[in-house]
C-alpha cells in the first residue's frame, strides 16, 4: 500500500507523517503520533469526542482523512494548556465538576474554546446548541454548560481589565 | 441479596473538615489535558490489532466456519473461532459462566445479530478488517423472536433446547425463570379498596450509551502468564472470568483497569477480553481490540425491555389497600434479565400490607443484557408510578400527598422482605413539595409529573491499602474503578480521618495483583464500600502512628491518642510530650519500625437504600407529538454527600439518562431481527440542546450503616424519570401514555386515537 | 485506495474519468467517510475538491450567488448577502449535523449524497437552484432536483462533478423558509423536511409558490398542488388547511427506523403550514 506523505502544523509545531490514504486524521493523531487526547466514541461524526480545530474551525477528526491535513493548522486538546497554565475552560471544568468519566471532555473543551473565541458572551441556549454535537452521557450537561458560561465570564473580565 | 444487618462501623454524628466540600478531583488535570489513559489509549511493542466477525442473522445454526483464506492473508497472525474456546471444567459446572463463554464466541448457533463468530489478529487494523471478510461462515437461518410477549407464546422459536423454568416438565421454553415477592393477601386488599387502577405498559430496551467503546490490550507470554489492560467496572471480575473461561490459573493474569469512559453497569461484564487473551495466546504477541460504536450497540448489553402490568387499590382517603404487578423482562439471548430486582424494587417506595410482584425472565434473539444503572428498577417504577399518579388523580389527591400517605418510612417492612433501617423517602417527598418548582405555574400544553424511586445499594467485597510516604503524604490504592469521581471522595474520607490535607492523598486504582479481591463497581458501591474500607484503613494507620509515637516517647501505646492530625499523649501516665504530627511520624518511620500502612478487607454490608422524588414539567406539541422537557428537579437522599458536586452530577446524569429512555432511546429491529439503529445518530441519546438545567436538592438522612452516614447515590436517579415524565406527559396530553419511549410517532398516534375516541363518545 | 487533491477542475475531471475502479469525489467527507468506515463503500480513488480555488468561493452572479462545491455550510451562514437573500437555504444548510459537521459539509455534497432526507435540497429546489456540472464532455446546467436519480443514485456521468450551485436572484416580495421535523433538537436526520418559497403581489396576495418536501419519497417531492392551494390567497387559515392536505396527499413515504409512513404524512402537512408561515413573513419583508 502506498502511503501519503503529509506535512502539517499541530498545536504550533510542524509535524510530518506517512499515512494510509483511508486513515482518518483521528487515526493518525492517536495511532501514528501518540496524541491520544482526542477520543473515538463513534468514528462517524455523531459524538464529538474527536473534535479538533482545522484552520480555526472545529471538525470531527474522525470525518477527515489524515491526507487532508496537508498544509493545515490543527489544534488538539494537547495544545490547550500553555505549559502548566490551564486554559480558563479547563480550570472551570475542574471547579464545576463538569466531568465525570472525562471521555467527552477533550472534545467539549476544544469545541467550547472555539465558541468563546467567536462569541465571548454566549447565552445558555447558544452554548447548548453549539455543543449539541458533543455527547456526554455522564453529566446531563448541566455542569458543562455552567462551566462554559463561567469561563466566558472570567475571560470577559480579564479581557476587559487588559 | 441486599439485607439490612447490624455491623460494627455504625454512623457517628460529627463535624466534617474535608467531607462535604468540593475539592478538585485528583485525576482532574489529566482529564482536562488529554493525558488520562482510557481503554484504547495504550500500546505495547509488537502489538497486533484484533477484530471480530459478527453474525448478520438474528438466529442461525452455524454449519461451518472456514478461516483458511483469512489465515493466508499477509499480516494475519491468529484467527480464533469456537474451536479455540473449549469448555473447561469450571465452565461446565456453572451455567452463568457457560453463557458468558457462548456470548463471547458463538458455538452451535448465532443467537442475535452481532453475536461474535470468529476473530482475527493482524499487524494493522486495515488488514484485520480485510481478513474478516475472508472468513467464510455457512449459516442455516432459523426463526427468531425479539419481543418479550411474543417469546412467551407457545409457537415462539426456541433459543435454547435446555432452558425453561418449566423445562423440568419436559418442554423447553423461552421463559428462563420466575420470581415472586410480597406479603399479605392481595385479593382481600383489592376487595377492601374504594378505587382500583390497573394498566399494562411496555418499555423499550435502552443502551447505557457510555461514550467510550470497550477496549482492551492483552499480552500473554509463552509461559501462559500475562497482562490485560481494559476499561471495566471491575478488573477483578475480568481476571476471574477470563481465566476461568480460558482454563488459566487466576494468578497467571494481571489485570489493570484503565481510566473508564463511562459504564453505568454496561462494563460489569466481559465481551472482548477473553477473545483478546485467546488471540494473544495463539499469536504470541500483544493484541489490542477496540470495539466500534456499531459493535457496542449490537453486541454489548443493553438493558432489558419489558412488558408490565400493575394494579393498585386504595381507600377514598388515599390509603393503599393492595398492590400487584406482573413483570416480563427479556434480557436477550441468555437467562438473567434483572426481573428479580424489578420485582423487588417495584413497590419498595410504599408501605403496604398486601403486595405482590411476579416476574418472568425471558430470552429473545437480542444481545445479552447487561446491568444498567439500578438494573430492573426503572421499568417497574415507570409502571407503578404511573398507576400511583392515576390513582391519586382519580381520588382527587395531590400526587405527593398520596405518596406521603403511603410512603415507606423508618423501620417499615419493605415490599421485598427486609425491614428498613432509617430511610429518607418521606424527607425527599416533603422537600419536593416545598420546592419552588412544584409550586410554580405551568404554561399551555404543559403538564407536571412526579415520581419516586428506590435503589437497594450494595456493599460487597472490598480491599483498600493506604501507604504513608516519608514526606507525610499518603498513597491510597483502591480496587473499584473510578466511574465518576469516586477517587475524590476516597481522598476526602482518608483526609478527614487522618486529619491531613486533601491534597496530600493520592488515590489510584490498584491492579489485581496488588490488592485483594474487589467486586465490580456497581450497586452504587464505590463511595460507600471503598469509602468504608478507606476509613478503616485510615483508622489503622492512625493506630499504627500512635504506636510509633508511643515507642518514640517510651510510653505505653494506650497512653497515646490521635487528635487533630497528630499523636498526642493521653491519660494520667502519658507524661508531657509535644504532639507528633502525621508528617513527623511519617518522616521517622524508617527508624521507628519501617513503613507505615493501613489495610482493610471487608465484605461491606449496610449500604442503606437511597430514595428519590423527581418533579418534571413537560410540554407536548399536539400536532407532531414531540415532547419537550421544560424543567426538571431531582430530590434525593444521599445520606451524607461526601463531595456534593459529584453527588449532584450523579443525580443529573441519571435523570438525563432516564429522560433519554423515556423520550427517544430504543433498540429498533427490522423484521429480520437485525438491529437498525446501531449508532448514536439514530439511537438518539439526549444532546445538550434537548435539555434544561437539572435542578438538584440533596437530602441528607444519615445511613446508620456508615461511619459518615454515606449512602450510594449513583443509581436511584435513573429510577423515577420515566414515571415522572409519563405522568407529566399524560397530564399535558390528557391521555395516559403507557409505552416507552414516548417518541413523537407514538405520542401523535395516541393523541389522534384519543381525539377519535372522544369524538365517538360525543 | 488512492487519495488525490488536484488544484484544477480539469485535473479533477481527468482523474475521475481515467479511473478504472470506483472513483469518488470528496467534498466535506461527512457522508463519504462514514460510508468508507462502515465498509459500505470501498473506493479505489478519492478526489478531494477542496484544493480547487474556484470551488471554494461564493460569488455574486446574475443577481444571485454561485456557491462552489467545496464551500462548507458554516461559510454560508457567515455570508451576509446570501443570508439576506435565501435565509431558508442557509438555515437548511445550518441544520446539517453539528457545528463540527457544518465546518465540512457542503451543499453539493448534501445534494450528491442523494439521500431523500438531505436538508438543504428541498430548500434549494424551492429556490430554483441550478447545479453546474462539469465533466469530460464539458459543462451543463441542470435544476438541482434532477441531480439525484433515487436514494443513493445520481444522474451524473462518469467523470462528472457538480462544480457549483447557482442560487438565482430572488424576485421581489419573495420569502423562503425550510423546516424539518426531528425527534431531538439537533443531530437527527429529518423525518420530514419542507422547503417553501412564496412571492406576494403588491396587495399581499400570494402570486407564486413552491413547496418542496424531503424524506417523504425516494426523491424530493415538488408539491405543485400544495403550491396551487396557496396561489391567489393571502395564506389565511383555509388556504393553510388546503395546503396541509395537499402536502399530505403528495407524500409517498416508507416506514423506517426514523418514523412511520402514517406519521410522516401527518407531520408533513403540519410542517408545511409552519414553513409557509415563516416564508410569508419574510416575503412581507
Ligand atoms: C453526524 C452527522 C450528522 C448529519 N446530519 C445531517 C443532517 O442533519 N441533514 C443532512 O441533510 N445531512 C446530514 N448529514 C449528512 C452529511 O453531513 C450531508 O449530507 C453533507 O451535506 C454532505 O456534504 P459533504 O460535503 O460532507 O459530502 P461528501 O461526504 O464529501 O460527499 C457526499 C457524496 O457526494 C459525492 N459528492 C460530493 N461532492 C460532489 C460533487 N461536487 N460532485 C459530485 N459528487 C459529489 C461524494 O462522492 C459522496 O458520494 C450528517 C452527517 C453526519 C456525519
Ligand atoms: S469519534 Fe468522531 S464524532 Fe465520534
Ligand atoms: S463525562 Fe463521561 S461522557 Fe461526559
Amino acid at each position: 500500500m502506498t502511503k501519503t506523505h503529509v506535512t502539517t502544523t499541530i498545536n504550533g509545531d510542524t509535524v510530518e507523517y506517512l499515512c494510509d490514504p483511508q486513515e482518518t486524521l483521528l487515526d493518525v493523531l492517536r495511532d501514528r503520533l501518540g496524541m491520544t487526547g482526542s477520543k473515538e466514541g463513534c468514528g462517524t461524526g455523531d459524538c464529538g469526542a474527536c473534535t479538533v480545530t482545522v484552520d480555526g474551525e472545529i471538525v470531527c477528526s474522525c470525518l477527515m482523512l489524515g491526507a487532508e491535513a496537508e498544509g493545515r493548522t490543527i489544534g488538539t486538546i494537547e495544545g490547550m494548556a500553555e505549559g502548566e497554565m490551564l486554559h480558563p475552560l479547563q480550570r472551570k471544568f475542574l471547579d464545576h465538576a463538569a466531568l465525570q468519566c472525562g471521555i467527552c471532555t477533550p472534545g467539549i473543551l476544544v469545541a467550547a474554546r472555539t465558541l468563546l473565541e467567536r462569541n465571548p458572551e454566549p447565552s445558555e441556549t447558544e452554548v447548548r446548541y453549539w455543543l449539541a454535537g458533543n455527547l456526554c452521557r455522564c453529566t446531563g450537561y448541566d455542569k458543562i454548560v455552567r462551566a462554559v458560561m463561567d469561563a466566558a465570564e472570567e475571560m470577559r473580565g480579564r479581557n476587559h481589565a487588559a | 441479596m441486599p439485607l439490612e444487618t447490624d455491623f460494627p462501623q455504625g454512623y457517628e454524628k460529627r463535624d466534617f473538615r474535608v467531607v462535604g466540600k468540593r475539592p478538585v478531583r485528583p485525576d482532574g488535570i489529566d482529564k482536562v489535558t488529554g493525558r488520562a489513559r482510557f481503554g484504547a489509549d495504550t500500546v505495547a511493542p509488537g502489538m497486533l490489532h484484533g477484530a471480530i466477525l459478527r453474525s448478520p442473522h438474528a438466529h442461525a445454526r452455524i454449519k461451518s466456519i472456514d478461516t483458511a483464506k483469512a489465515e493466508a492473508l499477509e499480516g494475519v497472525k491468529a484467527v480464533v473461532t469456537r474451536d479455540d474456546f473449549p469448555i473447561h471444567d469450571a465452565v461446565k459446572e456453572d451455567r452463568g459462566l457457560l453463557d458468558i463463554l457462548v456470548n463471547c464466541m458463538a458455538r452451535e448457533k448465532a443467537l442475535y445479530d452481532g453475536h461474535a463468530v470468529a476473530a482475527v489478529a493482524a499487524t494493522d487494523k486495515i488488514t484485520a478488517r480485510k481478513a474478516l471478510k475472508l472468513i467464510e461462515v455457512e449459516y442455516e437461518v432459523l426463526g427468531h423472536v425479539i419481543d418479550e410477549d411474543l417469546a412467551m407464546a407457545p409457537d415462539a422459536p426456541i433459543l435454547h433446547d435446555d432452558l425453561g423454568y418449566d423445562y423440568g416438565k419436559g418442554k423447553p421454553s423461552n421463559v428462563a425463570g420466575r420470581t415472586e415477592i410480597g406479603h399479605g393477601d392481595v385479593d382481600a386488599g383489592f376487595a377492601a379498596a374504594d378505587r382500583v387502577v390497573e394498566r399494562s405498559f411496555k418499555t423499550g430496551a435502552a443502551h447505557q450509551g457510555y461514550i467510550e467503546p470497550h477496549a482492551c490490550l492483552a499480552n500473554i507470554g509463552a509461559d501462559g502468564r500475562g497482562e490485560l489492560w481494559c476499561c471495566t467496572q471491575g478488573h477483578f471480575m475480568v481476571r476471574d472470568t477470563v481465566t476461568q473461561l480460558l482454563g488459566m490459573d487466576v494468578s497467571n493474569l494481571r489485570v489493570t483497569a484503565s481510566e473508564i469512559g463511562g459504564g453505568f453497569g454496561g462494563k460489569t461484564a466481559v465481551f472482548i477480553e477473553p477473545v483478546a487473551v485467546a488471540l494473544s495466546r495463539k499469536a504470541g504477541k500483544p493484541v489490542k481490540i477496540v470495539m466500534d460504536r456499531h459493535e457496542v450497540f449490537r453486541a454489548t448489553g443493553p438493558t432489558a425491555s419489558a412488558s408490565l402490568w400493575v394494579k393498585v387499590g386504595a381507600k377514598a382517603d388515599g390509603t393503599i389497600t393492595a398492590a400487584d404487578a406482573l413483570l416480563k423482562y427479556q434480557g436477550g439471548a441468555f437467562q438473567g434479565s434483572p426481573v428479580d430486582m424489578g420485582a423487588m424494587a417495584a413497590f419498595a417506595c410504599y408501605n403496604l400490607e398486601n403486595v405482590r410482584a411476579v416476574g418472568y425472565d425471558i430470552v429473545t434473539n437480542r444481545p445479552k443484557q447487561a446491568a444498567y444503572r439500578a438494573p430492573g428498577a426503572p421499568m417497574a417504577a415507570f409502571a407503578v408510578e404511573s398507576v400511583m399518579t392515576e390513582l391519586a388523580d382519580a381520588l382527587g389527591i395531590d400526587p405527593i400527598d398520596f405518596r406521603l400517605k403511603n410512603a415507606a418510612r423508618d423501620h417499615s417492612k419493605s415490599s421485598y422482605g427486609p425491614t428498613y433501617n432509617e430511610i429518607g423517602l418521606v424527607e425527599t417527598l416533603e422537600a419536593a413539595k416545598a420546592t419552588e418548582h412544584y409550586n410554580s405555574p405551568l404554561g399551555p400544553n404543559q403538564g407536571r409529573g412526579v415520581a419516586c424511586g428506590f435503589w437497594f445499594n450494595f456493599g460487597g467485597q472490598t480491599a483498600v491499602t493506604l501507604n504513608v510516604n516519608l514526606d507525610g503524604t499518603a498513597a491510597l490504592s483502591v480496587g473499584t474503578p473510578d466511574i465518576g469521581g469516586s477517587r475524590a471522595s476516597m481522598c476526602a474520607m482518608a483526609a478527614e480521618e487522618l486529619g491531613i490535607d486533601y491534597d496530600d492523598i493520592y488515590a489510584i486504582i490498584g491492579d489485581t495483583a496488588s490488592l485483594g479481591y474487589n467486586d465490580v463497581t456497581d450497586g452504587s458501591r464505590a463511595t460507600f464500600a471503598s469509602g468504608l474500607a478507606t476509613i478503616q484503613a485510615a483508622r489503622q494507620v492512625k493506630e499504627r502512628m500512635c504506636a510509633r509515637a508511643a515507642r518514640i516517647w517510651g510510653i505505653p501505646e494506650d497512653a497515646v491518642k490521635w487528635e487533630g492530625g497528630a499523636a498526642v499523649p493521653s491519660g494520667p501516665n502519658a507524661g508531657d510530650h509535644a504532639p507528633l504530627s502525621f508528617r513527623d511520624i511519617a518522616k521517622m518511620a524508617g527508624e521507628t519500625g519501617g513503613p507505615i500502612a493501613g489495610h482493610h478487607e471487608i465484605s461491606a454490608e449496610g449500604a442503606g437504600p437511597s430514595f428519590a422524588t423527581h418533579i418534571v414539567d413537560a410540554e407536548i406539541d399536539r400536532e407532531t407529538g414531540r415532547i419537550d422537557v421544560k424543567r426538571y428537579t431531582v430530590v434525593q437522599d444521599a445520606g451524607k454527600a461526601v463531595h456534593p458536586a459529584y453527588v449532584e452530577g450523579q443525580f443529573q446524569g441519571g435523570a438525563v439518562q432516564g429522560i433519554g429512555w423515556a423520550l427517544n432511546e430504543e433498540y429498533i429491529y427490522s423484521d429480520k431481527g437485525v438491529l437498525e439503529n446501531a449508532g448514536f445518530l439514530d439511537y438518539r441519546v439526549p444532546v445538550a440542546s434537548d435539555l434544561p438545567m437539572i435542578e438538584t436538592v440533596i437530602v441528607e438522612k444519615p445511613n446508620p450503616g456508615h461511619p459518615y452516614g454515606v449512602r450510594g447515590v449513583g443509581e436511584t436517579s435513573i429510577v423515577p424519570p420515566m414515571g415522572a415524565i409519563a405522568n407529566a406527559v399524560s397530564a399535558a396530553a390528557k391521555v395516559r401514555a403507557t409505552e416507552i419511549p414516548m417518541s413523537p410517532p407514538r405520542m401523535l398516534k395516541l393523541l389522534r386515537e384519543n381525539e377519535s375516541a372522544a369524538k365517538a363518545a360525543e | 485506495m488512492r487519495y488525490e487533491a488536484p488544484t484544477t477542475l480539469d485535473d479533477a475531471v481527468g482523474l475521475l474519468a481515467a479511473e478504472q475502479g470506483v472513483a469518488k469525489v470528496l467534498a466535506g467527507g461527512t457522508d463519504l467517510l462514514v460510508a468508507i468506515r462502515s465498509g459500505r463503500l470501498e473506493p479505489d480513488l478519492v478526489v478531494d475538491l477542496k484544493r480547487i480555488e474556484e470551488m471554494t468561493t461564493v460569488t455574486p452572479e446574475d443577481g444571485g450567488f454561485r456557491v462552489g462545491a467545496a464551500v462548507p455550510s458554516v461559510r454560508l451562514g457567515q455570508h451576509e448577502g446570501l443570508v439576506a437573500m435565501w435565509p431558508g437555504v442557509v438555515e437548511a444548510a445550518g441544520l446539517i449535523g453539528s457545528t463540527q459537521v457544518q465546518s465540512r459539509a457542503t451543499l453539493a455534497g448534501n445534494l450528491c449524497n442523494a439521500s431523500p432526507a438531505a436538508d438543504s435540497v428541498p430548500a434549494m429546489v424551492a429556490a430554483g437552484a441550478k447545479a453546474s456540472i462539469v465533466g469530460p464532455n464539458g459543462r451543463r446546467d441542470v435544476p438541482v432536483e434532477d441531480v439525484p436519480a433515487g436514494p443513493g443514485k445520481l444522474s451524473l456521468e462518469k467523470g462528472e462533478i457538480v462544480a457549483s450551485i447557482l442560487l438565482p436572484g430572488k424576485p421581489e416580495r419573495t420569502g423562503d423558509a425550510y423546516l424539518r421535523f426531528i425527534p431531538r433538537t439537533e443531530m437527527d436526520i429529518a423525518v420530514v423536511g419542507v422547503g417553501a418559497v412564496v412571492t406576494l403581489g403588491t396587495d399581499g396576495t400570494i402570486e407564486a409558490a413552491r413547496i418542496v418536501l424531503g424524506a417523504v419519497g425516494p426523491r424530493v417531492v415538488v408539491a405543485d398542488k400544495a403550491a396551487q392551494a396557496l396561489v391567489g390567497t393571502k395564506g389565511d387559515k383555509a388556504a393553510m388547511e388546503a395546503l396541509s392536505q395537499a402536502v399530505s396527499a403528495a407524500c409517498t413515504p416508507i416506514d423506517d427506523k426514523r418514523g412511520t409512513r402514517e406519521y410522516r404524512i401527518q407531520v408533513a402537512g403540519t410542517l408545511a403550514k409552519r414553513t409557509v408561515a415563516i416564508a410569508l413573513e419574510r416575503a412581507k419583508g
